[in-house]
């Protein structure tokens, strides 16, 4: 970014912060691609390696606090430095609940191995390569210093959150269907709300970036495709369709 | 006065507090009252031209901190500020330094006046030699005939209001010198308040100190804001920080940024400011 500090271990410092942050980000996109794989293979014993594996990035999330508390306490961090180490923490600690969110797919995967074949899971991949890229490109906002990056990737979660209300609403047609359906479909809603609330932190990030990049907070207030939680049930009795009403926004 | 603070002319790049989201300046928002207005004032030893062009305010009843590295010109705005440089010779300075409106640049400013309403505390501590009750008695004989009893009252305010009284109550005339070096500096500081000063210029003041007597410093400014228009030059960024209200960067006799204290110290607009305080500077 800026020139070089006079103190060089200072630079050396804020350098293993951001690799500790960057590191936690590839393992938080594997860990979600890890998942997914796991879930559309049907595949237990990878599932559970993503369960098991997400203990990696808490303890790159405990590395990263533990660097920006000896920073602030060592080196009394100001301006440009202070918003660089207070940002890796915060985005240290969305990564870490992206992480959590990749391995409660990965046990709802366990789940669904062992039921019946959910056929609106077709969703589920289109939706977590979505994720994938926001995060990835919130990330690479972040290395780079990218506030336009940022909030690029920020706008894009509306689209995320329109998936997820439209996989919403084709649940609820499948499991009116048959009621055999219900179970697995459930566990599919959690994983897909799940994947929503990946979108939702990889924003928190980009707010991150912007205010890291411009000293101040990101004052717009984001879209929102996320309408379900408007959604009701037609239930006049005899009106006999099957399907959701409209969703009321 | 009014007229004259509404009126003010600025080149030096201005930062209000809208530009933070927070802040104790911010926060405790009764209206801030120019104190001192200097005006486009450039300075001059001899040849060397070590200010130029400054301008800022100086708010009553705030701390306002002057950062820069050696030789930016910090120590000379503050001697300017009570003429302490005409004590020399081929020093000028020109422009405006409106104290509660009234230019004291003007060759008929009364010298002792001005020096008696703003008080200067010095990097190494300056007591007289002579007891700890004189240090203070002296300065205030000079300006106002007053009582014996009037003036151990002064004298023990002075050293109350300046956090030493419980220290030195028992020992006013043991001499100035026999204290620790914060007592000292404390000392002179209680010097600056008997004579009903306003203004408080400290140069460095805790520089020699250890962190517990820079601590009483440090409290001593913040109880004392609430009376006096504080001015506090340093090298100790966090001091600056931790003390101050608003923060003026100078660099090469000039004013580069001046701003609230939060805003300078976590959003810098300039970027030789940033250079410095972050410790990316030459």
């Amino acid at each position: 970014m800026v020139a070089d500090h006079t103190v060089k271990s200072f630079d050396e410092e804020l350098k293993r912060l951001n690799q500790t942050i960057s590191q936690m980000g590839g393992l938080v996109e594997a860990q979600i691609q890890a998942a997914v794989d796991a879930l559309m293979k049907r595949d237990a014993e990878a599932a559970a390696k993503v369960v098991r594996d997400d203990a990696r990035i808490d303890e790159l999330e405990l590395q990263a606090s533990n660097l920006t508390l000896r920073l602030l306490a060592l080196r009394q961090p100001m301006a440009v430095d202070l918003r660089q180490i207070v940002s890796a923490l915060k985005i240290s600690s969305d990564l870490e609940r992206i992480g959590d969110y990749a391995a409660n797919v990965a046990k709802r995967a366990i789940a669904l191995s062992q039921q019946p074949h959910v056929r609106p899971m077709h969703a589920i991949p289109r939706m977590a390569r979505l994720v994938q890229q926001i995060i990835k490109d919130v990330l690479d906002a972040y290395v780079d210093l990218n506030a336009a990056k940022a909030v690029a990737a920020w706008q894009r979660d509306e689209e995320v959150d329109e998936m997820y209300t439209s996989l919403f609403r084709e649940l609820l047609t499948y499991m009116m269907e048959d009621q055999r359906n219900i179970g697995p479909s459930i566990h599919l809603l959690f994983i897909a709300k799940n994947i929503e609330r990946m979108g939702d932190h990889a924003t928190n990030v980009a707010e991150d970036v912007h205010f890291l990049v411009h000293g101040r907070a990101l004052d717009q207030i984001r879209p929102k495709g996320d309408q379900t939680s408007f959604a009701v049930l037609a239930t006049a009795p005899g009106s006999g369709t099957g399907k959701p009403e409209e969703v009321q926004s | 006065m009014a007229s004259v603070t509404a009126e003010k002319t600025r080149e030096a790049p201005m930062r209000t507090d809208a530009d933070t989201q927070v802040g104790p300046a911010a926060a405790s928002q009764e209206e801030m009252v120019e104190k001192i207005s200097i005006r486009n004032l450039d300075f001059y030893y001899d040849k060397s031209h070590a200010l130029k062009s400054v301008s800022l305010p100086l708010y009553d009843k705030r701390v306002t901190a002057f950062i820069g590295p050696s030789g930016c010109g910090k120590s000379t705005l503050l001697r300017v500020l009570n003429r302490m440089y005409d004590l020399y010779p081929k020093q000028r300075a020109t422009g405006e330094v409106l104290l509660d409106g009234k230019n004291i640049l003007l060759p008929n400013q009364d010298l002792n006046l001005l020096r008696a309403q703003v008080g200067m505390v010095f990097q190494k501590p300056t007591p007289f030699p002579m007891s700890i009750y004189d240090n203070i008695a002296f300065g205030v004989r000079l300006y106002e005939r007053l009582g014996q009893a009037e003036m151990d009252e002064r004298v023990e305010a002075a050293l109350r209001r300046a956090a030493l009284w419980g220290e030195v109550k028992d020992k006013l005339r043991h001499s100035g010198l026999s204290l620790s070096g914060g007592q000292q500096q404390r000392l002179c500081i209680a010097r600056g308040i008997a004579v009903k000063s306003s203004v408080l210029l400290l140069d460095e003041p805790c520089s020699a100190l250890d962190p517990i007597s820079t601590s009483k410093i440090e409290e001593l400014m913040d109880e004392l804001k609430n009376e006096y228009c504080i001015v506090i030059v340093t090298h100790n960024m966090q001091q600056a920080a931790r003390s101050s209200d608003f923060t003026a960067f100078m660099f090469l006799g000039q004013l580069i940024e001046y701003g609230p204290t939060e805003a300078i110290f976590t959003n810098p607009k300039n970027e030789q400011t940033q250079g410095y305080i972050t410790g990316r500077f030459g």
